[in-house]
């Protein structure tokens, strides 16, 4: 059994397997819709780590190879001998028993060689296991925090600073999922914003977190980093390539805990620059005056866009809720009491059960109510204005 | 279990009873109000044996959603209690209490003593464990559902879970003082009751494991009762030990909970390397090889284990000291643990042996749960460790160490000693079944993790990108199979040796088996050794009372 397994982690193998792995996929059917290889996220049936993109994945790759050999080679070695006594040195083939049973100079032997082999693997960790901690002169510092359940990004320092925007998962894929229909090969992956980075410049990603612990993880940058609230801690990388990289939050967050995905795309310098041009302008575009009046089905579109990003998960996109999970549909706090609506948005409720949206703007926030107001069977025409939210903060 | 289902059978056939009038309750009150170790022992026994099917209903619902993408059965808040309970289930009602049956049982036949220390505390510690139960599984039926928060129970996400937290946390309680009685006991029946001439370093290694395992029982368990208790005041009594909002530190948490929990994964294996030290040299027909080494290999994994915790914390972000620190020490720990396996092999080596169910166990727990013990070693080291956190891959290693470790031990001393339980054999035949059964499934369950892990698929998700579902798929039909192998073996071989059903077996059945239990009849009479007997010199054999 793990024989094959050192063997699936050289390529060769790897093509030796594949109608195996055809065949047993065959015949199991799973895979209904056909699925693809995900560039920078899972290949189908992947038998060893992502294709590394950073030297510290390089690392880690490398590591991972040497060690499961120096295991393999023990364990093939030790197991050899246990299945050579247990075939030759059993009754049914007349082997007498011997009456050794204690050897000092033996013991010290199988005592120091091992000790000396895991020395020696902790040494070919330890140069790593430094430079990955050593976050240092980075080009661009980007701060992520985890939220249940998407991620939020803040560009604190270098090209891009000042750029913040969340990133949630498309929801349809949460509908997808719901429904026990997936599809496509970055199915639980797309995001609606990707995290955007220059190729070859040192990232250094702090991470926080706003309500539990979560962990920002790419697979193929070779980071991992768990998302602490209350604290901050930092990873950084330093991609040597461009393109799309896909990870999953990491540490259990709840509910959702499946559905925070991350992508990182790496992109040229130039067109990071690009992109920092556009987004700059794009957030100066969307920074609503909360001031503003609203018309009722302006307020109700761009509410829908809210709902479906941040409440149609729990909510359910028809406003029923699901077990504990309270509806909105015919709900007294939607159709008739604006201020306890706008409180439990502001603040969450039931514990955190719903969890507080402050971090939403006002213009968000009361779209969002006033689409609850009048979607599904609510039809109150009633509004509320982003200045009732605003007065509602203070 | 018929060893002691016919109440009065245990005279006749025990020749050093010389004052017999005192009997003992029956009917429920002999069950309530045991004293007895080994009726107390079956009890444990078939306690920890009905949690293993509660824990193992929950990993089938797991494995049912898993296997393939989407959700099919269950919501994730669901999926997740399932993952947190599966996981609370096993640790503290299945394996953890099955091991305290055997040592219940065998613990005072082998060291040549009546019965435990503190038989009315004994009796106490098993009774507890009912309403935990209880109030455990019953945590399902409660607003909110079953705590959805990992077995980790890592804050602040238990601050968010609802009224079933309290209730998990006060079963916990009542298991962890549980636990502690049984290891006070333990540890005073061996130190103190030991035959004249059970020397202590010519008791049985199964005693040996469990005396360590017990005082790291009485060190730990108070941990985790600490952190807690110290969450259940964050959830009411306004402190903000881990509560981030009022200053408090969540990583806090996790060093607590694994100062605990390291050495919990100890308690849960060394037991099991006292049972395989018993089995190997019956069935080689051999000395155990190394006995002196063992203990002290024993000795220092226990000790290693309090200095490794944060070793299940690389991804938290510690300094670069710290991380290093923590990987060489852990990758010590296979230092011991070779010399443990190497010990076995040089016992077999030159053997003659022969493949009884006890034996294939144990040879299937030395091969198996070595692959978990390397994968540890993979694990251990930090930068790949940071790929492998929190992925299938751990969930792979732990249930290659916990299931073919811990669990084979338990089904391997099962077989080995049931004859002596319940004086008749098992059906070797349904017992070959149920290992090669076990063995194929398991590995069909768990191989198959270690490629979704190093594919980066992260552990307790209730639904995965479509890449992962060939492997996924596999592993749920590899545990629909184990799961059922686990039925064939309670209702196919456990019945029928409890009903007495098999060939009857004698004092000895096993040809080179040795120690005091086998000195006593099969099944072992209600009362045995009540007067303290004399031993050999090599303390193996009675020669008189």
């Amino acid at each position: 059994m793990t024989m094959t397994k050192t063997l699936l982690s050289t390529a060769s193998l790897r093509q030796r397997l594949a109608p195996v792995v055809l065949a047993l996929s065959c015949a199991l059917a799973t895979a209904a819709q056909a699925v693809n290889d995900l560039p920078g996220g899972p290949a189908v049936n992947q038998l060893d780590l992502h294709p590394p993109v950073t030297q510290i994945a390089q690392q880690q790759h490398a590591l991972h190879h040497i060690v499961l050999i120096i295991c393999l080679v023990i364990f093939v070695a030790v197991f050899s001998v246990m299945f050579y006594s247990i075939l030759k040195h059993r009754k049914s083939v007349g082997h007498k028993a011997a009456n050794f049973h204690e050897s000092v100079s033996v013991e010290i032997a199988w005592t120091v060689i091992p000790f000396i082999i895991v020395i020696g693997m902790g040494a070919m960790a330890t140069r790593t296991v430094v430079a990955m901690k050593d976050t240092s002169n980075a080009d661009i510092t980007i701060k992520a925090t985890g939220y249940q359940w998407r991620w939020g990004y803040d560009y604190l320092k270098g090209e891009g600073e000042g750029i913040n925007f969340l990133q949630t998962l498309d929801y349809k894929h949460r509908v997808m999922s719901d429904t026990g229909k997936p599809a496509g090969d970055d199915y639980l992956l797309k995001v609606d914003n990707p995290l955007v980075v220059p190729v070859g410049k040192k990232v250094r990603i702090i991470t926080t977190a706003n309500d539990v612990i979560h962990a920002w993880a790419v697979p193929s940058l070779g980071v991992k980093q768990d998302a602490i609230p209350g604290f901050v801690r930092d990873t950084w990388f330093k991609a040597d390539k461009m393109g799309d990289f896909y990870g999953q939050c990491a540490e259990l967050c709840g509910k959702e805990h499946a559905y925070m995905p991350i992508h990182v795309k790496v992109v040229s310098q130039i067109d990071y620059a690009k992109w920092v041009d556009g987004k700059k302008r794009e957030l100066a575009a969307l920074a609503d005056d909360p001031s503003k009046e609203w018309k009722l089905d302006e307020l109700v579109a761009r509410g829908e866009k809210v709902y479906n990003a941040n409440c149609s998960a729990c909510h359910k996109p028809d406003g029923k809720g699901a077990g504990p999970i309270k509806a909105l549909d015919g709900s007294q706090i939607v159709l008739n009491d604006p201020a306890m609506q706008i409180q439990i948005l502001l603040n969450g409720a039931n514990n955190g059960a719903m969890p507080a949206w402050k971090t939403l703007s006002d213009t968000e926030l009361a779209a969002v109510m006033t689409y609850s107001k009048n979607s599904w069977s609510n039809k109150t025409g009633k509004l509320i204005q982003p200045a009732d939210v605003v007065a509602a903060r203070k | 279990m018929s060893a002691v289902l016919p109440p009065h059978g245990h005279a006749a056939d025990h020749p050093h009873d010389h004052d017999h009038s005192h009997g003992h309750p029956t009917g429920w009150r002999r069950w309530l109000f045991a004293t007895n170790h080994k009726d107390i022992g079956t009890m444990y026994l078939l306690f920890s044996f009905a949690m293993l099917m509660v824990g193992g209903v929950l990993a089938m619902c797991i494995r049912a959603e898993l296997f393939q993408p989407g959700l099919q059965f269950f919501n994730p808040e669901l999926f997740n209690q399932f993952t947190t309970m599966h996981g609370l289930i096993m640790v503290f009602g299945a394996i953890m209490p099955a091991f305290v049956g055997f040592a219940n049982w065998m613990i005072p036949l082998q060291i040549g003593a009546a019965d435990m220390a503190f038989a009315r505390m004994n009796n106490l510690s098993f009774w507890l464990l009912i309403p935990a139960a209880c109030i455990l599984v019953g945590s399902f039926f409660m607003p909110g559902g079953a705590p959805a928060a990992g077995w980790t129970l890592y804050a602040p996400l238990t601050l968010q879970m609802g009224p079933s937290m309290d209730a998990a946390i006060f079963a916990m309680h009542i298991m962890g003082a549980s636990s502690i009685m049984g290891s006070i006991n333990i540890i005073v029946t061996v130190l103190n009751m030991r035959a004249p001439g059970m020397t202590l370093m010519k008791m049985p290694l199964f005693c040996w494991t469990w005396l360590i395992t017990a005082y790291l029982l009485i060190a730990v368990m108070p941990v985790l009762a600490g952190a807690i208790t110290m969450t259940l005041t964050d959830r009411h009594f306004g402190t903000n030990f881990f509560n981030p909002a009022g200053g408090g530190d969540p990583v806090m948490y996790q060093h607590i909970f694994w100062f605990f929990g390291h050495p919990e994964v100890y308690i849960m294996i060394l037991p099991a390397f006292g049972i395989i030290s018993a089995i190997i040299p019956a069935f080689a027909r051999k000395r155990l090889f190394g006995y002196t080494s063992m203990v002290y290999a024993t000795s220092s994994i226990a000790i290693l284990s309090f200095i490794v915790w944060a070793h299940h914390m690389y991804t938290t972000g510690m300094p670069v000291t710290g991380q290093l620190f923590f990987m060489y020490a852990t990758m010590l720990i296979a230092v011991p643990t070779g010399v443990k396996i190497f010990n076995w092999m040089a016992t077999m080596w030159r053997g003659s042996m022969t493949f009884e169910t006890p034996m294939l166990f144990a040879v299937g727990f030395i091969f198996v749960f070595t692959m978990g013990g390397f994968t540890g070693l993979i694990l251990a080291m930090a930068p790949i460790d940071i790929q492998l956190q929190d992925t299938y891959y751990v969930v792979a290693h732990f249930h290659y160490v916990l299931v073919a470790g811990s669990l084979y031990g338990l089904f391997a001393g099962f077989y080995y000693w049931s004859p002596k339980w319940c004086g008749v054999m098992y059906n070797e035949t349904r017992g070959k079944i149920h290992f090669w059964g076990s063995m194929i499934f398991f590995n069909l369950a768990f191989f198959p993790m270690h490629f979704l892990g190093l594919a980066g698929m992260p552990r307790r998700y209730a639904d995965y990108p479509m890449q992962f579902a060939d492997f996924n798929a596999v592993a749920s039909i590899g545990s629909l199979g184990f799961g059922l192998m686990q039925v064939y073996f309670f209702v196919f071989v456990v019945i029928p040796v409890m009903r007495g059903k098999g060939e009857p077996a004698g004092q000895k059945p096993w040809e080179a088996a040795e120690g005091l239990e086998w000195e006593v009849p099969s099944p072992a009479p209600f009362h045995t050794f009540e007067t303290p007997p004399k031993l050999d010199v090599t303390a193996t054999r009675v020669v008189g009372y």
